[in-house]
Parts: structure tokens; C-alpha cells; sequence
């Protein structure tokens, strides 16, 4: 660890102009942060603290019926909240189906939402990395890519965002609130993060001082609260990344589905918006046939960045199974293992 | 040969009973200090830097920037570290393993020690060692089985033969009706105790003072002694807990040494504590395997040769061969028998002991070729077991001391619900349609006997002071060993000031291969009896005792005093016996070690796993569900430390079968899943039910206690189980560990 300045921020103005120095990152929980400066891989020269600046942590539901999660709201605490839980259960589901409580409870939604990659070439300072270090090369291909993207990979990165959260935030339109030197803006959190193309090192459309306020989900995403799923296949039951992962969500009038959302987590550098499948969804009746044209239709372009190919189809198989669930109806109450593939369906008796 | 009468039933007993730890509190509340938690005065901080390439040389580093890295006080390197009166790379025995002690320049695996970083803040040490930045002459590493000629290795293990044949397994397999060919493959595995290596050193002329976690302090001292050429008796190790040991603590690691050479470097006591990616290299590992199964049996079910062959690996500079083929020499009985062990060296560090060296990875090769058999035989896995059960070891043909592995598959059958298993695959759903499968694994772990010696004194006041350097790892020595005492010395066991931990109390020998509890119990038992005699004479031959003429014989100890076996109206307490003659204390002696019982018998614990797996049958995605073990070893101290160690060894069988991988990059030879988010073990959502069956056992030529052992046994059954649950689930045989999911898509 090198020495680094630590600022603490009292307004956002004032964390702005701070962080918008050279070398400076912006500290919340630090989950992420602070593990890769142990690690050597992130080096700023100084932490501008934003945990203190006041009102970021509300979530506040607007007259337009858009809700606003401020950027330092708990994800557990989130997760935990009954009204935004049922609004946007995919979203609970999701906050709940990553990390671990302990981690939930520190992580915060911004957070979440600028995790690093968790590539483990990019975690190792030997290796070379283009997002690490420009320039340097791609050391995860040719070596261990079981986990690696499918979807949107460039020669220059293959990693993969590691969020959860984002993937239903993607699917329901949320918009990123950000204030920067020049003033505030929104942009779509699908335009939010960065494909890797030839700048891997460029993760998300931030400017140097940006700094995420919030995060608002727009009016008509609470529409999707009746059928609604965020599946996760993982390597181990609890405490994991996703292998891939999927939302769904499903608006259905007359036994046909009249708007579908759908998003992909683990297969790409960003939270992967399947827009055409949700556009081939649209009139249709909720049958396997159907989903299973979604599910291809989703996967369209994918390609192995390595020994990765199960991901496609695995994929495949998560997105059918995902809008199977979210058809049957969100359940009641949170699943006992959030995300997990293996907890009971819905329809299901309780031993 | 020795006779086999049940033991006398003791009053009073204290062993049996499922106390809590008594380390507990002390634990729980974090006032139990371990080694990392000292803090002596003008202690300073070391950190390792270690190499990033697995092969090679250092050609530079910058110990110039690292100095000047403020709070840095030295840099330990090749060129200035202590002289060592011995060479790290000089073998003096069996037990002593090669160390990365800065000798050279030489890179031998990655994350190897290369130089030391001591500073007054950890923060300087760890920013020192980034500082050196260390440059290389990178060669291109040996990674996997396949990366270099195979050799036959001249011993196995601690010293057994690379290769075993009894009868003549062609034969046996041309007779057979029924054949089976499998080769299963099990990865590197890493340690990861919660708490990593650590030492606190401090020296004081030649005498050196350690805080250190430490399996076997007596060898400790000596691998100390003989590096730094002082005395054993000059070296005081305290080691009272261990946040976990697993055989990665048996004996002193590279970098507990290179923290004792910081102290002597600097002259102040000093702290080295590896970080968790430091783990995956110099502290050992389970090496990888590959074992090539042939099986034949007969019409009905008999095995009529079975055939394991184990490729495996070692380090290039060093020999620990994993010996995977020991469990067919005891489990099943086949007329016909061959082990061959073969290894290749790679440029990692040299694997060493990980729980249950050799049957952990050999278990689950056996057990799915055994499956495989069964299945080939169109026979319920169980019964196939059972036909071919050992009545005698079949690879010596010695009997067993004892053997209740026929009553663990049976009330292991009977508690899981085995009977209603379909025979074949793919049958049960839950009512969502996942996969179930269940399996069953036979579990096996040699009952070894190590050395030790141990001290109790009867003292004026009637109580008692028990010491022996034995070793608390998390197993429970503080109080299964001490319900020993009580148990002999015939005290309550508050009465007892009884001391572990420590290398200035008598040799406790090692806490490893299963035998701490019988070969530091024995020893207790031997120094109790020895006080009892004494304490015994005083009374008997002494006109005024109560007991005067009663015979060493005819006296027991009971709650405190001496009682009259055939009249226990006569008795007297230890108190009033010294204190009439005129005694302060009296100190009895007592020591272990194997007998020559163990020439006439084999000696196993054994168990009986069976596992249900939930798979997705889409996704792949596994999940063990239930398991259930049924394990007999003999006598039991402590039930509910048992159970525990049961329940972990089951747990590291569901690492083992789903989790546990070291990921090597294929060109550098470096680990890249060097940390607990990205190597998998079991969490809690992984374990949903777990039950331990205690099968009783009794033991009569095992040790005098009639212990067998508990530590490592769990961990083998449980991952042949699951791998066996995951083929009767999905119908596919996975035979490369880790089962993840992508193998079942």
C-alpha cells in the first residue's frame, strides 16, 4: 500500500472538486476498493470518503412513481426495504443472491454498481492486463477463462462484470444519477458500463470528478413486479459469482406477455441487456417454444473467449428457465437461497 | 497373542462424556491468544516477498528502494541474511523437508519466499516488500501430470513402497466375468486454515522464544536447533492454539524460520504472519492425481483383481509423494491386488501432508471404481460392498484389532434410508423436477501410534497437575486429553491443573495422522498409573492406612482418593496419604509409543458415508443435500468433539467432490485462484444436513486406551459418496474433480 491522502467529503460539491484531482478515487464501503489497493492492483493517491455526505442513503419513491436510491443506501438495507422489495423483487433478489451478509451489509448500492471485474488476471499485479495497464496485453486468454465473457469481448479484454444487482437494474431501464464538475446528469445504466473494445481501461462513461448520486428506476418499471425473477447458477450454493446469470420480467395481459425485460450478468463487461429477445417476447403466449426463441435469440453473437463455450448454453438454458419462473409468478415471499436455481419453484408445496 | 477381555468398568469415569471445550469461552470471547496476537516489546513486523514466476532466477531487487521506504528497518535477502549452521536443502531424516530459507537466487515454485521485508509499521513491511519489485530470468515451468516423464519414486508417504502386488491381478482380471477400466483425476489442493503460518520470534543470545502454531513442538525444536545450531532445550515454543493445522502445521514451514532469521537479523523480536495468497506455495498441499482403476469380478459380485495405479506429483527439489493407493490395500477383498505409484516433478512447492494424505484422494477414486463395479455387476452399490467385505486386510492378511464396519454401513443405511434406493440412475425427482442421487462411500483411516511422554503429579492438596506438550489445533485436545486424566488419575477434572501447548512440558509428540488423542492419552494414562502406584505404596505399606496391606492391586482411584476394590468402605484420600507421609507430591512418569501388537493386526478406523445429491438437470448445478455417517474408531473420549471432527471431515468431503481446486495457469505455473473468494470451499448453504453416527467399537489391541483416532477419517467416503449421489442422480459418471457443473451439461 502506498501512502495515500484521505479526504473526507461533507457536501458533493466539495466531493467532487475533490475527487476530481488526479489519482483520486471516491470510498465508500470499500468491500472492493480496499482489497485491491491491498492487493496492489488499484494505487490511488488519495481516498475522497463519501460515506458522510448527507441524504445519499435515502430511497425515496417520487410522485411519478420512479424511485431513487441514493447512492450510498445499504444494499442489504435496500433488499431488506418491504415497499421497494415488492415494486422490484428481481432487484431484492438479485442484492440478496450476491456476497455475503456481512458484505451486504457494508456494500453499498454505488458500489455495487462500480465493482471491478473479477478477472483474476486482472487481480494479479504479474499478469498483464490492458484494463490494469493499458497496452500491456490480455493475459487471461490462453490461460484459465473458465468463467470468462461470452458476449462483447474484445482482443484487448474478456473479463466480466461481477454485479448482480445491475443485471435487473439493466433490465427495468434504471438510470445513473451523476454529479460532476460540469453539473448533474443521467445516463442509462446500460450505457453506464463500457464494453471493452480496444480501451478496456475505460470501464464506464465517468469523467475524472464524476461521482454517482443515485441510481432511479423510471415509473413503469414497477410494472413488472408480478413476474419477476433474478436466477443466478453459481459454483457453490451461497457466497458466489455468477457462472451467468439472468432477470426477468414479464408484464402479462390476456395469458400473453405484453412487455418481457431481460438481462444477462456474467457473460460480458457489462450487465447485458437482451433487447431482441425481449422484442420477440412481445404478443406472445408464455410457453417453452417462446422462451426458448428468447433464449436464443439473447445469445446471439455469443462466442467462447476460451474454455468457456458451456457458458453459451448454459446460458440458454438459465434464460428459458428464468422466464419459466417469472411466467409462473413472482413468489410471495423472498426465496430461503435468493437466485439459486435449486431453491423450490414457486408453485412448489413447502416441505 | 494378546487376550481380548473386556475392559473393568471405572467409576467416576470421566471419559465418554460430551463436555464442551473448555477453551471455549476463551475462544468465543477472543481472549484465547494465538500466535499472531503477541506483541512483545520492540517487536518488529516481516513480510515476505515472494517470487512471481515458478521457475527461474531473481536477477534483481530493489532493496534500495524498499530501505528507504520509511518505517523499513532491514531488508533479509541471499547476500545478508543469518548464517545457518545447517543448509536448508539438507535431509536428516524422513521427516525433514526441504526449505526456501533465501539460500540463493534460485525460483522453484511460485509464491516462494525470495526475500524479507522487517519494518516498525506492517504497513511499511508490506509496502518494503512491493518496493523490491524483484526482476527475473523467468524458464518455462513444469505444470501438470503431463509436463514431464514419469519416475518411480522410492518411497511413498513416510517410507512405504511405491509398489504392492499380492496374487496376480491379470489373472484375476482374465477370469473375470465382469471388468471395469476408470481413471478418476483429483487437482491440487491448497491449505487454507483460518489462520495462516505466523510466528512471533525473540531472541536472547542463543535462546530463542517463539509464539507459533506448531503440530509437533519436539520436532519443531529440532528442525530449529539443527538450522540454527543451538540446543533444543534453548528453543521455547508456546502453541496453545491453533486456528486450524490439517497437516500444514506438522512441521515448521519455510516461512516460520525466515521470521526467527528476521529477529536474529535485526536483533528484536519479530512478527511474520503469511498472507492468505502466500498460503499457495511453501506451506505444502495436496499434490494431484491421477489413478488408473481395473476391476474384475465374478458372476456374483466377488472382486477378482483389483488394479490402482497413481500418477502424482512432487516438487522438483524435493520428495512427498501422495500415496493414494494405500486404501486398496485395506477396504475390499480381492484375491488379487496392485498398487503402483508413479510421479512426475512439477515446479511447485513440495506437496506435503493435507488431511488424510493419500486416503483423502485415493478414497475417492476407490469408491467410484467400486460403484462403477456394482454397477457393471447390476448390484445396489451397498451389497456390492458388503460381498466383498474384508474380513482380513487384504493387502497383508494380518486380522483386524477390530472391525465394526459392517454395523456403520448398517445403521448408516438405516438412518439415511438407503433400503428405498432405486438401483438404477436418473429415477428420483423432487417434486420440481431436480435430480436426486444417492451414494455411498467406505471410509477408512490407518489407527497409528506416534511417541510421547507425559507428567502428573499428585500434590498435598489432593489435586493434580498434568503436563504434556501436546497440541490443541482445534480437535479438542484441551479437553478430551484431560478428561484422560481425570478419567486415571480418578480427580474431577477441576481438579486437575493440566497444561498442553507449551515445549517445555514433557514431548507430546506430533498432533497429525489421526493418533494425537491415543498416543498422548497413553502416555497420560501411563504417568497417572505411574502416580497411582506411588501414591498406592505410601497407603499400602504404611500400618496406619486404612489401606495397609491392600496390595498396588487392590486399591482403585476414585473421586479423589484410594478405595479398596474389595471393600470400598475402606478407602482414604490422596491428601491425607501424602500428608502422612510427609510428602509435598508425588510425580509420576508415563510414555507411548507403538507396541508390538501392531505387528499381529491391522489397524483401521472405518465408516460408511452415503450422500444425496440435488442436481438441476438443465443447469448442472449440485448441491449435497444430505449426509449421513456412521464411523467406528474405537474407543470415543469425547462424543461431541468426535461428532465435530466428523462433521468437518465430511465437510472437507464436499469440498473435496465439488469445491476444492488450485487453478494453475497453464504457461507460468502460478496459482490463479490464490484466495478464499475465487478457491471454493463449502459455506454453510452447501451443508444443509449433516449427521455423525457413532458406531461403538472396542479395541483391545489398538493402544491401552483402545482409541483409534477421528481426525482424518470423515474426509474419506464422503467425496466418493457425492461422486457416486451425482451419478445416480444424472446417470454420468464424472470422474475429473472437482464435479462443477459445466462437467454435467
Amino acid at each position: 500500500m502506498i501512502p495515500f491522502e484521505y479526504v473526507r467529503a461533507t457536501d458533493v460539491a466539495g466531493a467532487v472538486a475533490s475527487g476530481a484531482e488526479p489519482g483520486a478515487a471516491y470510498l465508500a464501503a470499500g468491500t472492493n476498493l480496499l482489497d485491491l489497493m491491498k492487493g496492489g492492483v488499484s494505487r490511488p493517491t488519495r481516498l475522497v470518503d463519501i460515506t458522510r455526505l448527507p441524504g445519499l442513503a435515502a430511497v425515496a419513491r417520487r410522485d411519478d412513481g420512479s424511485v431513487r436510491i441514493g447512492a450510498l443506501a445499504r444494499n442489504s438495507d435496500l433488499a431488506h426495504d418491504p415497499a421497494f422489495a415488492g415494486a422490484y423483487p428481481a432487484v431484492a433478489e438479485a442484492l440478496l443472491s450476491g456476497a455475503s451478509a456481512q458484505l451486504r451489509n457494508a456494500a453499498t448500492a454505488a458500489g455495487n454498481v462500480m465493482q471491478r471485474t473479477r478477472c483474476p488476471y486482472f487481480a494479479d499485479t504479474a499478469s498483464a492486463c490492458n484494463k490494469r495497464r493499458p497496452g500491456t496485453g490480455c493475459d487471461a486468454q490462453g490461460g484459465e477463462t473458465r468463467l470468462h465473457a461470452i458476449l462483447g469481448w474484445s482482443e484487448a479484454c474478456i473479463a466480466t462484470h461481477p454485479s448482480d444487482f445491475c443485471v435487473p437494474l439493466v433490465a427495468l431501464d434504471a438510470r445513473v444519477e451523476i454529479a460532476g464538475p460540469a453539473g448533474t446528469r443521467t445516463v442509462p445504466l446500460e450505457s453506464f458500463h463500457r464494453l471493452p473494445g480496444d480501451a478496456p481501461e475505460r470501464e464506464t462513461v465517468l469523467e475524472p470528478g464524476d461521482l454517482i448520486t443515485a441510481l432511479v428506476l423510471p415509473p413503469e418499471a414497477a410494472g413488472f413486479s408480478g413476474h419477476s425473477r433474478y436466477l443466478k447458477v453459481r459454483d457453490r450454493t451461497s457466497y458466489a459469482f455468477a457462472v451467468v446469470s439472468a432477470a426477468v420480467g414479464l408484464r402479462l395481459e390476456g395469458g400473453r406477455i405484453a412487455e418481457a425485460r431481460l438481462a444477462l450478468g456474467g457473460v460480458a463487461l457489462k450487465p447485458w441487456r437482451a433487447r431482441e429477445a425481449e422484442g420477440l417476447l412481445a404478443g406472445r403466449a408464455p410457453d417453452e417454444s417462446a422462451f426458448r426463441d428468447a433464449a436464443d435469440a439473447a445469445l446471439t453473437g455469443a462466442e467462447p473467449s476460451g474454455d468457456n463455450a458451456f457458458k453459451i448454453e448454459l446460458a440458454r438454458r438459465l434464460v428459458v428457465r428464468a422466464l419459466h419462473r417469472a411466467a409462473a409468478g413472482t413468489p410471495e415471499r423472498l426465496p430461503a437461497l435468493p437466485g439459486s436455481v435449486l431453491a423450490p419453484a414457486p408453485e412448489a408445496p413447502h416441505a | 497373542m494378546p487376550e481380548t477381555a473386556p475392559r473393568p468398568i471405572r467409576h467416576g469415569s470421566s471419559i465418554g462424556q460430551p463436555l464442551t471445550r473448555r477453551d471455549g469461552i476463551l475462544k468465543v470471547t477472543g481472549a484465547a491468544a494465538y500466535a499472531a496476537d503477541h506483541h512483545p516489546p520492540g517487536m518488529l513486523y516481516a513480510v515476505m516477498a515472494v517470487s512471481r514466476i515458478a521457475r527461474g532466477r531473481v536477477t534483481h531487487l530493489d532493496v534500495a528502494a524498499a530501505k528507504s521506504h520509511p518505517g523499513v528497518v532491514a531488508v533479509m535477502t541471499p547476500q545478508n541474511k543469518p548464517a545457518l549452521a545447517r543448509h536448508p536443502d539438507e535431509k536428516t531424516d524422513g521427516f525433514t523437508f526441504r526449505l526456501d530459507l533465501l539460500q540463493d537466487d534460485r525460483v522453484r515454485y511460485a509464491n516462494q519466499p525470495v526475500a524479507v521485508v522487517i519494518a516498525e509499521t506492517l504497513e511499511a513491511a508490506t509496502e518494503g516488500a512491493a518496493l523490491l519489485d524483484p526482476a527475473y530470468e523467468a524458464e518455462t515451468p513444469a505444470v501438470g501430470l503431463d509436463s514431464s516423464e514419469p519416475f518411480t519414486p522410492p518411497a511413498i508417504g513416510v517410507g512405504d513402497p511405491a509398489d504392492m502386488a499380492t496374487g496376480d491381478v491379470e489373472s484375476g482380471l482374465a477370469a473375470a466375468s465382469r471388468r471395469i477400466e476408470a481413471t478418476y483425476e483429483t487437482p491440487a489442493q491448497y491449505h487454507n486454515a483460518m489462520e495462516p503460518h505466523a510466528v512471533v520470534a525473540t531472541w536472547d543470545g542463543d535462546t530463542l522464544d517463539l509464539d507459533m502454531p506448531s503440530q509437533g513442538l519436539a520436532m519443531a525444536q529440532a528442525r530449529i536447533a539443527g538450522l540454527f545450531g543451538i540446543a533444543p532445550s534453548d528453543i521455547h515454543i508456546r502453541s496453545p492454539f491453533l486456528g486450524g493445522g490439517f497437516g500444514s502445521k506438522g512441521m515448521i514451514a519455510g516461512p516460520q524460520v525466515l521470521g526467527i532469521m528476521a529477529a536474529r537479523l535485526v536483533g528484536r523480536p519479530v512478527k511474520l504472519v503469511m498472507s492468505r495468497p502466500q498460503m499457495f506455495g511453501p506451506v505444502g498441499h495436496r499434490a494431484p492425481t491421477r489413478q488408473n482403476l481395473r476391476l474384475g469380478a465374478a458372476e456374483d459380485g466377488g472382486l477378482t483383481a483389483l488394479d490402482h495405479e497413481t500418477l502424482t506429483a512432487t516438487s522438483t527439489f524435493d520428495d512427498f509423494i501422495e500415496p493414494s493407493g494405500g486404501v486398496s490395500h485395506t477396504l475390499y477383498a480381492a484375491p488379487a491386488l496392485a498398487t503402483r505409484h508413479r510421479a512426475v516433478r512439477l515446479d511447485t512447492g513440495t506437496p506435503l501432508f493435507m488431511r488424510a494424505p493419500g486416503e483423502a484422494s485415493g478414497s475417492v477414486a476407490l469408491e467410484g471404481a467400486i460403484d462403477e463395479m456394482a454397477e457393471a455387476c447390476g448390484m445396489d452399490p451397498l451389497a456390492f460392498r458388503l460381498r466383498n467385505y474384508a474380513e482380513t486386510e487384504p493387502a497383508s492378511g494380518k486380522p483386524f484389532s477390530s472391525k465394526a464396519l459392517r454395523e456403520c454401513y448398517a445403521r448408516g443405511a438405516e438412518a439415511f434410508g438407503w433400503s428405498k434406493r432405486p438401483l438404477a440412475p436418473g429415477r428420483m425427482r423432487t417434486p420440481d423436477g431436480l435430480l436426486v442421487g444417492w451414494g455411498v462411500g467406505t471410509a477408512t483411516f490407518p489407527a497409528l501410534m506416534f511417541q510421547a511422554e507425559a507428567r502428573a503429579v499428585l500434590t498435598a492438596t489432593g489435586e493434580a497437575a498434568v503436563a504434556i506438550g501436546a497440541i490443541d489445533m482445534g480437535q479438542g485436545a484441551w479437553t478430551a486429553l484431560a478428561q484422560i486424566a481425570a478419567e486415571e488419575l480418578g480427580l474431577s477434572i477441576e481438579a486437575i491443573d493440566f497444561r498442553i501447548g507449551s515445549s517445555d512440558l514433557p514431548n507430546g509428540g506430533i498432533a497429525g495422522g489421526s493418533a494425537h488423542t491415543a498416543t498422548a492419552g497413553t502416555a497420560i494414562k501411563a504417568a497417572a498409573a505411574d502416580a497411582i502406584a506411588q501414591l498406592t505404596a505410601l497407603a499400602t505399606q504404611d500400618r496406619r492406612s486404612p489401606l495397609y496391606g491392600a496390595g498396588n492391586a487392590g486399591v482403585i482411584a476414585r473421586g479423589g482418593r484410594l478405595v479398596r476394590r474389595d471393600d470400598e468402605t475402606r478407602s482414604e484420600a490422596f491428601a491425607e496419604i501424602l500428608a502422612r507421609a510427609g510428602r509435598d507430591a508425588v510425580e509420576g512418569k508415563g510414555a507411548a509409543g507403538p507396541d508390538a501388537a501392531r505387528e499381529h493386526y491391522a489397524m483401521h478406523a472405518h465408516g460408511a458415508v452415503f450422500a444425496e445429491v440435488t442436481v438441476d438437470p438443465d443447469l448442472g448445478q449440485i448441491r449435497t443435500t444430505r449426509l449421513v455417517g456412521a464411523f467406528a474408531a474405537g474407543r470415543i473420549i469425547n462424543p461431541r468433539l468426535v461428532r465435530s471432527q466428523y462433521y468437518g471431515g465430511m465437510i472437507w468431503g464436499v469440498s473435496f467432490a465439488l469445491h476444492e481446486q488450485a487453478v494453475m495457469d497453464p504457461r507460468t505455473g502460478r496459482p490463479m485462484n490464490a484466495n478464499l473468494a475465487e478457491y471454493h470451499v463449502p459455506v454453510n448453504a452447501d451443508v444443509p444436513a449433516l449427521e455423525a453416527i457413532l458406531v461403538e467399537e472396542e479395541d483391545p489391541h489398538v493402544n491401552p486406551l483402545g482409541i483409534k483416532g477421528v481426525g482424518e477419517i470423515g474426509v474419506t467416503g464422503s467425496a466418493g459418496a457425492i461422486v457416486n449421489a451425482i451419478w445416480h442422480a444424472t446417470g454420468r459418471r464424472v470422474r475429473t474433480l472437482p464435479v462443477t457443473l459445466d462437467k454435467l451439461l
